[in-house]
């Protein structure tokens, strides 16, 4: 030993220690689960059947049946992710004053226990042609089942995903607002500020971070999207999207190489979006959301 | 239609506040004058910063009506009355710089410009801070701090400055330094302040009048010299340092005896109630040839004199002062002047 310090202890100030170990599970399934699979569906999507190393690529972007999937993806995705933020913020904003926050909360985020393909299930009943929902239209003249057509199609994924994402963007969106000191708004309220002028002066900045953090895991999850564009979409034409390509590369095609391209070019894109968004994050004030003390 | 900036006074008049069965502040009615420093004073749970809440208009009342001069106020949503209010956690905005912080309240009144600039540069020179101007409050101590949640209540000129406890954050050094930058600025600007306070001391050196709240009900309303010297009832005595409470006999003409002892006080309105409460203040409850007989029970030298706790035979701990280091165990009798004992009735809580 080269100190009368034991060997523990240095260990100890380097931050290792017994509590260090019980990182390991975690790590093993980290990467066994996640990174070896990754790392090997990136070095596959490289050998492509043709044997060049970008051929999977050059297919995808050459194939309008294939790289049209993007655009399908982001159409679906982009805005279903904004409508549940936007309407996600006014929900947490009036559920953060009620008394039994608990209750209701628990009712609005009943909806992610259920599954997206139970969810759809019910969905093809209810907004089906013989659903209540378009028979009540139909009733009320406001159209007729031929008219009201609400799956099969592009609105009946959106639909879907913004049942089953809404709780999980409401979830976050509230636990930020929360964050923010009712304090700040009183104090603005004092000054002469009007509800409108507190949302954008004092709300808007300090939740913009955590809306961007919203946004971002909202839109992976709709931009994953496949039972549902399946079950309620129309899987062959508009709602073809990007996780369908890769399945249909994988398992009707066999062709595993092309399908990891396929999740490779997925990944790549939501990339694109996150980091795009994180980065406008760097505009806003960064901080603690209360008085900075007390 | 925004309260008027010039005004006389301001008028609470029978103002209440009830949280469903619990009424928090009932019929509290109060007159100010412009210029007055006011302290509400109280233990926690008092009413104080209900009452302070309502004037400012965050919490609505349940009963009666605030005035200034004849505009009623309580009606006006808090955005119109235009009171700088502090807060006890200062609630600073963490994103903007001081001067923005302080520059709120004219930028949401759409004030010119240039207008803005001059009254923050203002604002910021009476609560010397030219140094921090372009920090975030994040980046300041708690004192400085506290100054921009001042400069930014006084920056819109406000007729009426509301502070909640706002020194409770702060060390006790800080804390007696920004007392006197309090007073100093309240006398600059020729405003109304209300201070909630549960520091006795807070409000004795600050206000023109104090008003002893508890239990959501006035107890007392006074200069601070007329509180610190003849609190009007036992309670308000307890608050106001009047550690030492015995119980005993009216003996007639301000008199109390204690079995074999009698003490003479003040007659704070015993009348004849069976049994009298003598309350005095540790400093003035020291050693005697004759008095009250106590046990010492604990000692400590707090610089230039002796403290010390006692028991007597009925087991009542009594505070006193001393100027010898006194034995634990050692048989006492304590005793206090005449004009420094006050005698309530009894059944007073």
């Amino acid at each position: 030993m080269r100190s009368g310090v034991p060997l523990k202890a240095r260990l100890a100030a380097r931050g290792l220690d017994g509590v260090t170990l019980l990182v390991i599970p975690a790590l093993v399934l980290l990467v066994g689960l996640f990174l070896y699979p990754f790392f090997y569906g990136l070095v596959l999507s490289f050998m492509p059947k043709d044997g060049t190393l970008l051929g999977n690529y050059r297919k995808f972007f050459s194939d309008p049946f294939l790289y049209e999937t993007i655009q399908t993806t982001l159409a679906i995705a982009l805005p279903v992710t904004i409508v549940n933020l936007v309407a996600a913020l006014p929900v947490a904003f009036r559920v953060r004053r009620l008394q039994h926050q608990r209750l209701v909360t628990t009712i609005l985020v009943l909806p992610i226990t259920l599954g997206t393909v139970l969810v759809a299930e019910g969905m093809l009943n209810y907004f089906g042609p013989q659903g209540w929902f378009v028979r009540t239209l139909t009733l009320l003249g406001l159209g007729s089942p031929s008219s009201i057509r609400l799956v099969h199609n592009y609105w009946g994924v959106f639909l879907s995903l913004v049942i089953t994402g809404f709780p999980f963007t409401f979830l976050l969106t509230l636990s930020y607002v929360s964050g923010v000191d009712t304090a700040l708004e009183n104090a603005a309220a004092t000054l002469g500020a009007r509800a409108a002028a507190r949302f954008r002066t004092i709300f808007l900045p300090l939740l913009a971070p955590g809306l961007a953090i919203t946004f971002c895991l909202s839109f992976v999850q709709a931009y994953s999207v496949f039972p549902s564009a399946v079950l309620l979409g129309a899987p062959a034409g508009p709602t073809r999207v990007i996780s369908i390509a890769a399945y249909e590369a994988a398992f009707e095609q066999y062709d595993y190489s092309l399908a990891s391209a396929i999740a490779m070019i997925m990944a790549a894109t939501q990339l694109v979006i996150v980091v795009a968004v994180l980065m406008s994050r760097s505009l806003f004030y960064r901080g603690p959301a209360a008085g900075a003390k007390g | 239609m925004p309260a008027p900036a010039q005004f006389r006074q301001l008028r609470l008049e029978g103002v209440g506040r009830s949280f469903g069965a619990m009424q928090a502040l009932s019929d509290l009615t109060l007159e100010v004058k412009r210029g007055e420093f006011v302290a509400l004073l109280g233990p926690s749970g008092c009413g104080k910063s209900t009452a302070l809440n309502c004037i400012a208009g965050l919490l609505a009342t349940t009963s009666g009506s605030i005035w200034l001069d004849d505009t009623r106020i309580d009606t006006l949503a808090v955005e119109d009355r235009g009171f700088g209010m502090v807060f006890q956690n200062y609630a600073l905005f963490p994103h903007m710089t001081v001067r923005a912080n302080i520059g709120f309240g004219l930028r949401m009144r759409r004030r010119p410009r240039a207008e803005i600039a001059a009254r923050v540069d203002e604002a910021i020179r009476t609560v010397r801070l030219e140094t921090q101007a372009d920090k975030l409050p994040g980046q300041l101590s708690g004192g400085q701090q506290q100054r921009v949640a001042i400069a930014r209540a006084i920056a819109i000129d406000p007729p009426l400055v509301l502070m909640d406890e706002p020194l409770s954050n702060l060390d006790a050094k800080l804390r007696l330094e920004m007392r006197q930058e309090i007073r100093r600025i309240h006398q600059g600007l020729g405003c109304v302040t209300i201070y909630v306070t549960h520091d006795q001391d807070e409000a004795l050196s600050l206000a023109d009048r104090i008003v002893v709240l508890r239990d959501g009900q006035i107890r007392q309303v006074g200069t601070p010299a007329e509180l610190f010297a003849r609190p009007a009832r036992a309670d308000v005595a307890e608050f106001m340092g009047f550690r030492n409470r015995l119980v005993g006999r009216p003996a007639g003409a301000g008199k109390v005896s204690f079995g074999d002892a009698t003490l003479e006080g003040v007659d704070m309105g015993i009348g004849d109630a069976p049994t009298a409460l003598a309350a005095i203040r540790p400093d003035d409850l020291t050693l005697a040839e004759s008095g009250i007989p106590a046990t010492v029970e604990a000692i400590e030298y707090r610089g230039r004199d002796f403290f010390g706790s006692a028991r007597t035979s009925d087991g009542v701990e009594l505070y006193f002062r001393s100027h010898e280091a006194l034995k634990i165990g050692a048989k006492v009798k304590l005793a206090a002047e005449p004009s420094k004992i006050l005698l309530y009735p009894g059944d007073a809580t």
